[in-house]
């Protein structure tokens, strides 16, 4: 299936300035998702994922238009044609 | 009327002792408790100093609407400040502020549109820049991250409070950056006072972070007011970190301080840990209040 990723400003020069990746997957939750992203621009890895692999307990990650903390986290199940949103903090703000 | 800016600064001082080691007990560290401040952050005194400015050079107009960019903490510095003399404002909020901010600038009435949380607060400020360009007869931009007296409000106030607080013992000042105001006018003031005096800059240790309002220089707009020549040396701290600092300011002594605060005494504490002695002051720009709704500062 294919689901598509919204990149936080900050983020962006880790993903050739790409502000929406489409990753194709055959995972089934936000968290596998994520990693999936991860494998494929592993600058990403230790911003959005803490040393156990999962992901940081700090982000603010929206599944179409639900916080993650309010459907069950990164657990929650993913499906074809799904919206993943990393926000940033406030300050975070552009690259130069 | 009691006019509420009079309550503006004047903030308590407070002592932290420090549980990490490595730091000797030569060292003292100090923090201002700026969420004292009537309009709960630090910001209410740059707001002050900023609209006052307009005001005496004749600018503000009852017919002529306010506007700046903001995180959140200064658009309800603006908005209290406003709401008291009765001038119109508009704000520019990324939409990803808190939910508590957002509530607070609603219940005072403030004319907020909110831009991208993808773009942060570099887009909010770009949107800005837009709306004033399009209507310049309209608008009045503040711009905090340009604005003189930004800065000039804590050269003028927070840095004599701090040398009168400390007895003039003050040897070394640190905080991190948002408009970089803080650092600004106290670095400058306080160097002033004494040359010896060193200044350090704490940065969140990755441009993707989760301190509200506070910048990473290297991936963000630089703002106009900083001044590099003022850094003597800075300290970079996880996000994780500030926040178990957040925590363990609450159980030790029931403070309960902003994510922005725990980075600025995590940046403290390391600094201490490279000063046999030293007076260390700090700032704890606001409270946890406006953070409840971020559920990870208790995990």
């Amino acid at each position: 299936m294919k689901v598509l990723v919204k990149i936080p400003a900050p983020l962006r020069q880790y993903t050739s300035n790409q502000k929406e990746i489409e990753v194709t997957t055959s995972s089934n939750t936000v968290k596998d998702v994520i990693i999936e992203l991860t494998n494929h621009y592993p600058e990403l890895k230790t911003r959005l994922l803490d040393e156990t692999g999962s992901l940081r307990k700090f982000l603010t990650i929206f599944l179409n238009n639900s916080n993650l903390r309010d459907i069950g986290g990164e657990t929650a199940q993913v499906k074809d044609g799904d919206i993943i949103t990393i926000l940033p903090a406030i300050a975070g703000g552009k690259t130069k | 009327m009691e006019d509420i800016t009079k309550l503006i600064g004047n903030t308590p001082i407070f002592r932290i002792e420090p549980w990490e080691r490595g730091i000797s007990r030569e060292v003292a560290i100090y923090a201002k408790l700026e969420f004292y401040n009537p309009g709960g952050s630090v910001k209410d005194r740059p707001a002050l100093f900023m609209i006052r400015d307009l005001e005496q050079r004749g600018i503000i107009t009852k017919d002529k609407i306010l506007i700046d960019a903001t995180s959140g903490n200064t658009g309800i510095a603006y908005a209290i400040i406003c709401t008291s003399k009765g001038y119109p404002l508009t704000l520019v909020v990324p939409a990803n502020a808190s939910e508590e901010r957002k509530k607070i600038l609603k219940i005072l009435g403030v004319n907020v549109i909110y831009s991208d949380p993808l773009e942060g607060t570099d887009g909010a400020q770009a949107i800005v820049e837009e709306i004033v360009s399009k209507n310049p007869e309209k608008y009045i931009l503040i711009d905090q991250y340009s604005n003189n007296n930004n800065w000039l409000a804590h050269y003028n106030t927070t840095a004599n409070e701090i040398i009168k607080q400390t007895n003039g013992k003050v040897t070394h000042f640190i905080c991190s950056l948002g408009t970089s105001g803080t650092f600004v006018g106290n670095s400058r003031r306080l160097k002033e006072f004494n040359p010896n005096i060193k200044t350090y800059i704490v940065e969140p240790d990755s441009e993707y972070h989760g301190i509200e309002g506070i910048k990473h220089l290297k991936s963000t707009r630089v703002p106009k007011i900083f001044d590099p020549s003022l850094v003597d040396g800075e300290f970079f701290i996880s996000t994780e970190r500030a926040y178990s600092i957040v925590r363990e300011v609450a159980k030790r002594y029931g403070l309960l301080i902003g994510p922005s605060a725990g980075l600025n005494l995590a940046g403290a504490f390391e600094l201490a840990k490279t000063i046999e002695s030293g007076v260390i002051v700090t700032v704890f720009p606001d409270s946890i209040n406006r953070y409840f709704s971020n559920q990870s500062l208790w995990l």
